[in-house]
């Protein structure tokens, strides 16, 4: 590709892309603050329900990874079980309910659904796995 | 990328923008804290993604077709899934800013199932690690980043076999 054609596809992306992206902080920055403060009290301890409810947690929040590791850490000091924290974590940074728009228009609704159901299941199955592996250690 | 894809783009900021003129009137507290993060978040997001588009702008310039194809495409084997966990690991950057670089690369022949790899490793990224590790020990740390590394791969597969390339 030549430097104006390669200037001509990045301008084209960024059209489609800042609008996606200035909208979906937008409305994380919305919804954070609605549900972070109920984060500390659904938690039980419960193997199934906590990884579930973090993952959950995890896919209606959203943020750099370095965020929710903060905000796990916070949340493991005012008692939520590791399981859960661990859930929330990988669900942050792997599966964005408010990211779905962007994600459908770059890649397709098959794609993007079929991603984030994935990664939905991995990040609790990962969590119960390493909370047991760590306790059995 | 299409007219059709650039208008719903701008529909959807529309309609975010419509959402948080509704939330001002009705709670003009909550609109203003979601404002700051709003603000504070892009100011972090922004340098990345001009990073991100000038990534693209190279990859235009010096990355051939062909090159993408044969590393990253439908004949990459083994190599193509190696290449995407570690460029996964070693890319910076949330999904949403990182997805228009991995569309590009996917119109030039990279595999869709290498896309799911790559989406699904946001959380191994050597920079943050201390960071985790000292939240959680390193302990964890390294067990977590396995795991992750693991089923991104496990869902690419699943991917790979429910869509085809």
């Amino acid at each position: 590709m030549s430097v104006k054609e390669s200037l001509s596809s990045v301008w084209r992306v960024a059209l489609t892309a800042l609008p996606m992206i200035v909208g979906i902080l937008l409305l994380v920055s919305l919804l954070n603050p609605v549900f972070q403060k109920y984060y500390p009290s659904v938690f039980s301890g419960s193997y199934f329900w906590d990884p579930l409810l973090g993952a959950l947690a995890g896919s209606i929040a959203f943020g750099i990874p370095v965020t929710s590791y903060i905000v796990g850490g916070e949340l493991l000091q005012k008692g939520v079980s590791l399981v859960a924290i661990t859930a929330f974590i990988l669900a942050w940074a792997t599966v964005g309910l408010a990211m779905l728009p962007i994600e459908i228009n770059f890649f397709g609704k098959k794609f993007a659904f079929l991603r984030n159901g994935l990664n939905f299941i991995n990040s609790i199955i990962i969590a119960v796995l390493t909370v047991i592996i760590l306790n059995l250690s | 990328m299409s007219e059709k894809k650039i208008s719903v783009a701008w529909k959807f900021l529309s309609a975010v923008g419509l959402i948080y003129g509704l939330v001002l009137v009705f709670n003009q507290e909550l609109a203003l804290e979601a404002w700051g993060d709003f603000v504070a978040t892009l100011g972090r997001v922004l340098p990345m993604v001009g990073i991100v588009f000038g990534l693209m702008f190279f990859i235009n310039l010096f990355l051939k077709q062909a090159t993408i194809k044969k590393h990253l495409g439908r004949d990459s084997g083994i190599k193509g899934w190696i290449y995407t966990v570690i460029g996964s690991i070693f890319v910076v950057g949330p999904p949403y800013v990182l997805m228009p670089m991995l569309s590009e690369l996917r119109n030039q022949g990279m595999k869709t199932s290498l896309t799911a790899v790559f989406l699904s490793n946001r959380s191994v990224q050597p920079v943050y690690l201390p960071v985790m590790a000292s939240y959680f020990g390193w302990k964890y740390t390294l067990l977590v980043s396995f795991f992750i590394i693991s089923f991104s791969i496990l869902s690419g597969l699943i991917v790979s076999k429910i869509i085809k390339e």
